[in-house]
Order: C-alpha cells, then sequence, then structure tokens
C-alpha cells in the first residue's frame, strides 16, 4: 500500500470516528436513561406515576406521581408560547421584509446575543424585574405561571427570530416579483405569498422554540414557586419536569432517586416527540430551499 | 390605430450606471412589440419600468415621462392600479406555491374580489384564454408546482390574465421552455392581441418575426432602429440592426 493511500484511508477512519461521537454519545444517554428509569416506573407503576397527582417522595407513606409537573412543564411552555410566538413571528417579518438596512445592522446583533445569554441571568432578570412586576400588577407573590411563561417567552424569542427570519429570507424573491406584479402591495404580497411560503421553516422555528421551553432549568425554578402540586391558576406557584429533577436530586436516595430519573425519562420523550415534529416539518420545508440552490448554481 | 404606451425622453440610471438613454417609443393598441438586441442592451429594463417593476431595484432612478393612455403612469397613477393594468409574465415560470386555483384567484382576490362563484368563473375563463384548461380542470386544487416548465409558463399568463389587464409585458417568456411549449404561448401571443396589447422582450429573432407586428432594436441603452416587424428584419434602415439581425454580433 502506497503512503498516499495508507493516509487517505486513516484520515476517513478519523472523520469516521469523530462522526459517530455524537451518534453513540446519544445513544448511550438513551440507554442509561431508559435502564434507570424504567424500573422505578415500574415499581410506582406506569399509571400512578404518570397520572397521580400527589408528589410526597419522603413521607411516611410515600407518593409518586408526577402530573403536576407534567401539566406545569406544558402549561409554562404553553404560556411561553403564548407570548413568545406572536412577538418572534412579527419581529422575524419586521426584520426579513420590513426592516431599513441601517435599523437591521443595528437591531440583529442584540437579538443574536440573546441567544448566547446564560439562563442563570435570565433566571436573575425574572427574579429582580418579572416576579416583582406580576406582584404589583396582578397581585399574589409573583413566583407563578405567568411570570414563568413570560420568562421563558422571552428567551425563546432568539430561536424563533432567527430560524423565522432565514426561513423567510429563504423564499424566492421571484413569488415576490409574481405578486407585486399582480397589483399586490408590498403587505399583502409578505402576508399572502412570502410567509405561506416559509410555512414549514416557520413551524420548525416554533417547535425548536418549544423544545427550548421544555428542557429550560434554571431560569424556571428562578420563578415558578415550584410547589408540586397541581396547577391551579396563572398566578400560582407550578413546578416543571426540569425543577423537579434539579431541586430534589441533591438528597434524594432510593426509590426517590430512581423516580426523579424516571422523570427525566419522561422529560426526554417530550423532546424526542418534538425532534421528530421537527424533522418532519423541516423535510417539508426541504424542497424550497432545494430548488434554491439549484437555482442559485445555475446562475453561477 | 391608438397608442396605449407612449415613452418619452426616457433615462433610467441603476446608480451611476445609464441603463437607458433618451427612449422614446409609442406602443399600439392590439399589437404585438418585440423588443430585441443583445444582452445588457436594455430592453429589459425599459419593459420593467412599465409597470414600475424597476421601483424594487435599490438606486434606480428614472426620467422623463410615461404615458399610459395619455396618464403618466409614474406621477398620476397608483402603483397598484399600474401593475392591474399592466400585467407581466417572468422569464422564469414563477407560480406561486399554492393550488393551481388559488394562483390565478390571487390577483382577482388582490383587488377585492370574493364571491366564489364570481372567481370559479374568472379562473375557468382566464386559464381557457392561456389555453391550459383542458390539462388543469381536473387538478385545480393540486399545487401549482407538479405542473411542467410550459404549464407553469401558462399557468403564470392565466394569472396575470385574470386581473383583466389592458397590457401584457413578457421579459423572455420562452426562454427556459422546451420547443413545443414555447409554440403553445407563441399561439397565444398570436390570439391574445386581439383583446389586449402585448410587449415582449425575446432573444430570439425568429420568435419576433414570428409573432410581433412591430420591433424595436436596442443597443447599449438606446433604441437604434424601430418599425415595423417586416422592415426591419427585410430591410433594415441602420447597419448596426443589420449586423445585429445577420448574426455579425450579439
Amino acid at each position: 500500500m502506497t503512503k498516499k493511500l495508507f493516509a487517505e484511508k486513516f484520515m476517513k477512519a478519523v472523520f469516521l470516528i469523530c462522526a459517530c461521537v455524537s451518534i453513540i454519545a446519544v445513544a448511550i444517554i438513551c440507554f442509561f436513561m431508559f435502564v434507570r428509569g424504567i424500573p422505578a416506573m415500574r415499581e410506582i407503576g406506569f399509571v400512578e406515576f404518570l397520572f397521580g397527582e400527589k408528589w410526597r417522595p419522603t413521607a411516611q407513606i410515600p407518593k409518586f406521581g408526577i402530573l403536576p409537573m407534567i401539566m406545569g412543564s406544558i402549561y409554562v411552555t404553553a404560556g411561553a408560547i403564548i407570548i413568545g410566538v406572536p412577538i418572534g413571528l412579527l419581529t422575524a417579518i419586521f426584520l426579513a421584509k420590513f426592516c431599513p438596512k441601517k435599523l437591521y445592522k443595528l437591531l440583529m446583533p442584540p437579538i443574536n446575543l440573546m441567544a448566547g445569554i446564560p439562563s442563570i441571568i435570565y433566571g436573575f432578570f425574572g427574579m429582580v424585574v418579572l416576579v416583582p412586576l406580576t406582584r404589583t400588577l396582578f397581585g399574589g407573590d409573583g413566583n407563578s405561571i405567568l411570570t414563568a411563561s413570560l420568562l421563558l417567552g422571552i428567551m425563546i424569542l432568539p430561536t424563533i427570530v432567527g430560524l423565522s427570519e432565514s426561513a423567510l429570507k429563504a423564499v424566492p424573491e421571484s413569488y415576490y416579483e409574481g405578486a407585486v406584479a399582480l397589483g399586490a402591495t408590498h403587505e399583502r404580497a409578505v402576508a399572502t405569498v412570502i410567509f405561506p411560503a416559509a410555512k414549514s421553516g416557520i413551524m420548525a422555528a416554533v417547535i425548536l422554540g418549544i423544545g427550548r421551553a421544555i428542557g429550560e432549568t434554571m431560569a424556571v425554578i428562578m420563578v415558578a414557586g415550584n410547589q408540586p402540586r397541581m396547577p391551579k391558576g396563572i398566578l400560582k406557584g407550578v413546578r416543571t419536569l426540569t425543577s423537579n429533577i434539579v431541586t430534589e436530586m441533591g438528597y434524594a436516595e432510593g426509590l426517590h432517586y430512581e423516580a426523579l430519573i424516571a422523570t427525566a425519562v419522561v422529560l426526554f420523550v417530550f423532546i424526542l416527540i418534538l425532534n421528530v415534529l421537527f424533522s418532519i416539518v423541516s423535510n417539508k420545508a426541504a424542497p424550497i430551499s432545494f430548488k434554491r440552490k439549484k437555482v442559485k448554481k445555475e446562475e453561477a | 390605430m391608438a397608442v396605449k404606451f407612449s415613452v418619452s425622453n426616457l433615462d433610467l440610471y441603476y446608480g451611476d450606471f445609464q441603463a437607458l438613454k433618451n427612449i422614446n417609443i409609442r406602443m399600439n393598441e392590439n399589437e404585438v412589440t418585440a423588443f430585441i438586441g443583445p444582452s445588457g442592451c436594455g430592453k429589459s429594463t425599459l419593459l420593467k419600468s412599465l409597470n414600475r417593476m424597476n421601483d424594487l431595484v435599490e438606486g434606480c432612478k428614472i426620467t422623463g415621462t410615461v404615458l399610459l393612455d395619455n396618464v403618466d403612469i409614474y406621477k398620476n397613477m397608483e402603483i397598484t392600479e399600474l401593475r392591474k393594468n399592466v400585467g407581466m409574465v417572468f422569464q422564469k415560470p414563477n407560480p406561486f406555491p399554492m393550488s393551481i386555483y388559488d394562483n390565478i384567484a390571487y390577483g382577482p382576490r388582490t383587488h377585492g374580489i370574493k364571491r366564489k362563484s364570481q372567481l370559479d368563473e374568472i379562473v375557468e375563463t382566464s386559464l381557457k384564454q392561456a389555453s391550459i384548461w383542458e390539462e388543469v380542470k381536473d387538478r385545480l386544487k393540486k399545487s401549482a408546482l407538479g405542473l411542467s416548465g410550459g404549464q407553469q409558463q401558462r399557468l403564470c399568463i392565466a394569472r396575470a390574465l385574470a386581473v383583466k389587464p389592458e397590457v401584457i409585458l413578457m421579459d423572455e417568456p420562452t426562454s427556459a421552455l422546451d420547443p413545443i411549449s414555447t409554440m403553445k404561448i407563441e399561439e397565444l401571443c398570436f390570439d391574445l392581441k386581439k383583446e389586449y396589447t402585448i410587449i415582449i422582450v425575446t432573444h430570439n429573432m425568429q420568435q419576433a418575426t414570428r409573432i410581433s407586428d412591430k420591433t424595436a432594436f436596442f443597443l447599449h441603452g438606446e433604441i437604434v432602429e424601430f418599425g415595423e416587424t417586416g422592415q426591419i428584419f427585410a430591410m433594415p434602415k441602420d447597419k448596426r440592426t443589420e449586423d445585429y439581425i445577420t448574426g455579425r454580433f450579439g
């Protein structure tokens, strides 16, 4: 074997191994989560675990029902979507189709920065600003579903804005030209041709945003109140799946410890479902971006 | 014959570059006018000035007057109104990513027509006018992107017809199509000129002779010669026109 051929094969192997690292990591995570979590679920009883309304891990007769946390996660995520998606989409539409160039250069860096801010800092912002604000405006003690939704709604903005903006910009200019050539105004062309054409990309952005919101831990703990009970109203405290794990992991042992891992399994399943949805939706989006690439090649 | 479009002393700049120099031309009603000339000579630019699509180009500046039925389209006409009256068909077929029906109904809906029965009728007549009705009547709810290139282009013509324009601008409408689709669109132009005024940019000189009544030859942003198509191709007055049509350059 010549030296060159060997080097080529060797590098091929190196690339292959690198490519496998992340796949192996995911596989191992999957494996251990389920191996450690499923037995606990079986011991508690699947129905009891998933639909039990009481979480009393340290009581004399312990109860391990995580329905309050499942509902908590769903509530704060839904709240984040209600707050974050409209703002995010309108921002993306403005940036992609209405924003003057100079303003764009001014607006884009802060939005990108938002994605890089550590969640603990968002948490502090929530504690210092949003909690007192909701307390004065709506009463209660401020640590609530509403506050957590507000904070998460802000945190998912960069994901939604960034991805939807690129989806809108990826819509071929010829669609826009076709619409205005028929006498449509700029606003109408954007609303009735560009936006629908970017729909799948925008859906993908929203799903990623949901994933971000449901997985968020630190910031939520700091503003949500963390009471492990069924959510009673948007001004009441709530505990999510993620905060359940973090607040109790430090001292849990035995079945309690296993039950927290099982909680993580449930969260993991949520994320898996979202990812499947994401790939279905972005596959639908593929034809447009594919065509665009082809056009670019022709022009070149 | 009545004058539809009248362009006088038109200069057009893209930034510092002057793309059109002192253009004077009149286009008649119910005629097909062809713009020919080498790439970059300004023929598409002039076409786009007629429905103000150049407004989308940053740094584009226009002086002079363009009159449509004696109304100055840059001063005394709403841009949406202008584009309703002056439809456009692009070089590359650009149907919207929606159903065939919605593609055709887009224009009428834009201009306020909402009644289903009225839209149905417009969709049918427009598709018939563009002689594509027979091919698509059973799949109106299917995506327009599933059609062939030639069908897509006729769909785009139907879409332009649906707003009942008076003039149709065509920017090399057949350059991306096969010969048979090209032939269909040329036949279409012939039928359409009974009701519409057609202005077509083409690279294909045979096409210009086949379908147009008048031809304008462009070079370096100027109109070198404008006249009856038969005369331009048989006895060009200008040496440059002769050189171009006999294939000495371009």
